[in-house]
Order: structure tokens, then sequence, then C-alpha cells
């Protein structure tokens, strides 16, 4: 029983499985929202999550991982990510109801029951000074710091692991060039969450918690946060071992587990197997699937959405922020595709141009 | 400009009065000073950047005479000191880089798998070098590998061959030796 179970959990962690069951957990607790944000549903999955976790500890290998010191936080993490989403989710449905009745929000409710910042809040907050203070000295007596061997430049820790919460960086960086995944990527992120205030103008969902008035924003956020940062920090803690090779939770970390892969570019499926002939010594005609691929994905793709399922966005953001909004989300569901593609058909690059250190 | 001469009660004598020209001028000094002392503490850390002396092993080595080496074995015994690995194969040998051509880490040797695995984004190497899983853009770097005039394998890390570049078929690239 217990093995048929473990065995269940590690087959769920096949990344392919794993990443379109999270992206199908998160689309199913938005469509039936109303139920998923019930107390009781609440509080069953706190109670599956709670007794999820105390039974894995009960096996070896998924103990080793969870009470790594590195790795408590990420146990934390989780239940208030979980929640706090779940809160959100949970007023804004309260709220969709109340406005469609034409009843004030909860928070214009809340808004007539003001309190003075001095005494009330700044005793909430010498209160919560104080707990998250002793919780902070209390985790650092019990738990050591992780600290390993000297650094020696010839022996690298098998799996190379960064901080968990850098992990899902971590992961871009097996399916992009480095600059791609480590620079040019995170900046995107960074700028792209700087540029929401100006390219989203809509008013709607100021000052109050809303799905219905906001799905597209909150949709793609969400998938943002919780699919590519979240779902990743999880894959790289839980499901990368040795040789940055997947494994099951409840799988023991074989450092000679045989995985064979052989990497193809799409260069060499275009060339080589489809027509048939040796690959062209020139880059340019050797990756030009792949370029015109990206060319038909940034320049052609904005042109088609806007027509067709953007077309609401477009009207309303006019040409030029449509257009940087396009270009945003692209860039995002680039990470998910290009993964996707990986574990399906060990896809290396889709445009590989080493002459100019350019691998996407 | 004339100085106005009022009571004492007014205005103390001793009062530091400056006149836009002396206060430009105090600044312009503190400013001065400030951006040498800058410009001396970067130069300083910019020294450090160079040490006296290095202590690197050297780039090139002997590597042992070629019956030391087992054909079709990878030989991790230059790894630590040198970051090479040499590899003979029936036909001669080849000295392998140690760091993986996508982020620098250095992989490991897996002799049961005849491959070699980075730990940190899973690239993965035949035995020649030639990358086949994960990010890794391109194949291991090869050393210039060679025989000295007392019979020792001699490696010159100085000298880098770049299979995409076309290099590997490069003299150097290969040590040619026939098990006799």
């Amino acid at each position: 029983m217990n093995d048929a179970l473990q065995g269940f959990f590690n087959a769920l962690g096949d990344p392919r499985l794993y990443f379109l069951l999270s992206c199908g957990l998160l689309g199913a607790s938005l469509y039936w929202r109303k139920w998923f944000t019930k107390i009781g549903t609440g509080v069953a999955l706190l109670a599956f999550a709670v007794v999820f976790f105390v039974w894995g500890l009960g096996d070896r290998d998924f103990f080793a991982i969870a009470m790594k010191p590195d790795n408590v936080p990420i146990a934390g993490m989780l239940v208030l990510v979980g929640f706090f989403t779940w809160l959100a989710l949970r007023r804004a449905v309260i709220n969709d109801e109340l406005r469609a009745r034409g009843e004030p929000t909860l928070e214009e409710r809340a808004a007539s029951q003001k309190v003075f910042v001095w005494p009330d809040l700044v005793y909430t907050e010498l209160i919560c000074l104080m707990l998250v203070g002793a919780l902070l000295v209390v985790w650092s007596v019990y738990l050591k710091a992780p600290i390993e061997e000297p650094a020696a430049p010839a022996i690298s820790p098998n799996p190379a692991k960064a901080p968990w919460y850098f992990l899902g960086l971590q992961e871009m960086l097996v399916y992009f060039d480095p600059w791609l995944a480590g620079v040019v990527f995170p900046s995107f992120i960074i700028l792209g969450l700087q540029a929401i205030p100006y390219i989203d103008r809509n008013p709607k969902g100021n000052g109050y918690y809303t799905f219905t008035e906001r799905p597209f924003a909150i949709t793609s956020f969400l998938f943002g946060f919780l699919i590519l940062w979240v779902s990743l920090v999880i894959l790289g803690t839980f499901l990368r071992g040795p040789n940055w090779s997947f494994f099951g939770p409840f799988e023991y970390w074989n450092t000679n587990k045989l995985e064979p892969l052989i990497n193809v570019n799409l260069s060499e499926i275009f060339w080589v197997y489809w027509l048939g002939k040796p690959l062209p010594q020139f880059w340019l005609v050797r990756e030009l699937p792949g370029l015109l691929l990206l060319v038909g994905y940034f320049g052609v793709l904005p042109i088609i959405l806007a027509r067709t399922v953007l077309k609401k966005i477009y009207i309303e953001a006019g040409f030029a922020r449509y257009q940087v909004t396009a270009f945003l989300l692209l860039m995002m569901a680039l990470l998910p595709i290009k993964m996707l593609l990986r574990w399906a058909f060990n896809l290396k690059y889709l445009v590989q141009i080493n002459e100019f250190f350019l691998n996407i | 400009m004339p100085e106005t001469q009022g009571s004492p009660y007014e205005e103390p004598l001793n009062e530091y009065r400056p006149t836009r020209r002396g206060f430009l001028s105090v600044l312009g000094l503190a400013w001065l000073a400030f951006t040498g002392a800058t410009a001396a503490t970067l130069a300083a850390m910019g020294r450090f950047l160079f040490p006296n002396v290095l202590y690197e092993p050297p780039q090139s080595f002997k590597a042992g005479y070629p019956d030391e080496y087992t054909v079709d074995v990878v030989d991790e015994r230059w790894k630590a000191k040198f970051g090479c690995w040499i590899v003979r194969t029936n036909s001669g040998f080849y000295a392998l880089s140690t760091v993986c051509t996508h982020l620098g880490c250095t992989p490991n040797w897996l002799a049961s798998e005849l491959k070699f695995k980075c730990p940190c984004h899973g690239s993965g190497y035949l035995m020649t070098g030639v990358n086949v899983e994960g990010p890794a853009p391109r194949p291991l770097d090869r050393f210039y590998i060679g025989l000295g005039e007392d019979g020792q394998i001699m490696v010159d890390k100085t000298r880098v061959f770049r299979q995409d570049k076309g290099q590997w078929s490069l003299p150097g690239s290969f040590l040619e030796f026939k098990v006799a």
C-alpha cells in the first residue's frame, strides 16, 4: 500500500505530468473558484498537505530532501503561498457577488471601521516583531547552517543547487543559453513587472479583491508567479537530483541512474531528419527554420492574437501598449514551451548559433 | 561688495561670512579632495586585483609515460591539479578540459555510463568530449597534447582546440600512439 502510493507520487513527479498537472490545478481552482474558496475546501486542502508531508517524512529519501536545513523554509513558503492565494481568491469571490448585487465590497465596509496607527497598528507590529524574532532565534539555534566542505575548483557538489529561492532561475538555465536565461530573461521579469502599471491602466480592482473584473490580468500573474516561479522551485528542490536528472520525490538519489538522452537541435530535425540532407555550413541557412519560427512567434503571432483571443485588450490598450503586452506574454510563454519541447522531444535549441553565442 | 557695518549686537564680528566666490572655491577644494580620496581608494582596490604572486599550477605539464595509461579509460589523475582529463584510445591520446561549456562547472566522469555529466544543469558529454545531453552548446575543449623528448606526454593548456571551430583535426589536438 505504502509502496504503491509512493510509486504513484513518483509517477506524478515526471516533469511533463507534474508541469501539466500544476497548470491544470491552477486553471481548475480559478474556474471552480466558488467551490475552491469554501472554508471546507480550504481546510481539506490544508489537511491533505499536512498529512502528505507527515506521511512523506516517513520515507528516508523524502525526509533527506525536506529536512535539509536549506529546504525547511520551502514547507513554510508553500503553506503561506497557498493560504494567501486562497484568501485573496475567497475575498474576490465574495466581492464579485457583492458587486453583482450592487452592495459595497468587503474593503469598502472595512473602511468605515478605521483605527489609529498609534497605538493599534504599532502594538500589533510590536507583537509580530517579538514573535518572529523568537521564531528566528529558535530556528537558528536548532537548525545548523548547512556549511559544506572547503571549496575546491575540481569538485562540484552533485547535484550543485542554487539556494532554494533561485531554483526557478537555475531551471531556466537548463533550457536556454546562459546569457539569455541568466541575464536577459531575469531582466525582462523585472522590467515587465515594472511595466505593468503603464501597460495596464484599467482602474478596476483598485483597492478591492475581484476576479470577474480582471480575469486575464490575474490569471497571467498567477501563471507567472505560481507556475513559473513557485512550482519550478518545488521542481528544482524535490525532483532534481544528482547529475541534474529527474527523480521522483520518494526515489533514491542514485548518482548512476541511467538516463539515455540524445538532444537534437531544430536545425538537425529539419535538415537531416525531414529533408535527408547534411547540415548546411553557413549558419544563417542552417538556422533558418528556427529563426523563421521565432519571427513568426514574436512578429506574426501578436497580430493573429490581436484579431482573435486578445481582441478586447487590443482595442482597449491601443497598438503600442498591446505590442508590449503581447511581447512580454510571449516571452513568458517561451519558457514553458521550451521546457515541454525538451522533455517531450529532447529538443535542445530552436536556434543554435555558436558563432554568436546565441542559443534559444 | 561693501562691508555692512552694523551694531555688534546684531552682527557678531567673528562670524564667518563667505562670499559666493569664496564659498565656491572652498567647495571646489573639498570636492577635489573627495575625488582624490575616492580615486586613491579605487586605485588601491584595483591594485588588489593584481597580486604580486599567483599560486597557480603551470599551464603546461608533463603527464607521465604513455604506457602508464590504459586504453579506453578516462584518466582523472590530473583533474584536481591541472583541470584536465587524459583519455587513451586504441589509436592515441587526447586531453579534455574539465570545464563544462555551458556555465563552467566541473562535470563528473561516470565510468559505468561512459559519459561526463555536469551536476549543475545536467549537460552530458561522451568520452570523446562531444555534448549530447542538456544545455551545453558545444563539446568540451581539448588541450594541446604531444610527446616530449624524454618520451613523456606533454600537455599545454594555453593551446585550446575547439570542435565547433573545426580544430579537432589540427595537429596537436590528438597524439597518435599505436599499441605496440
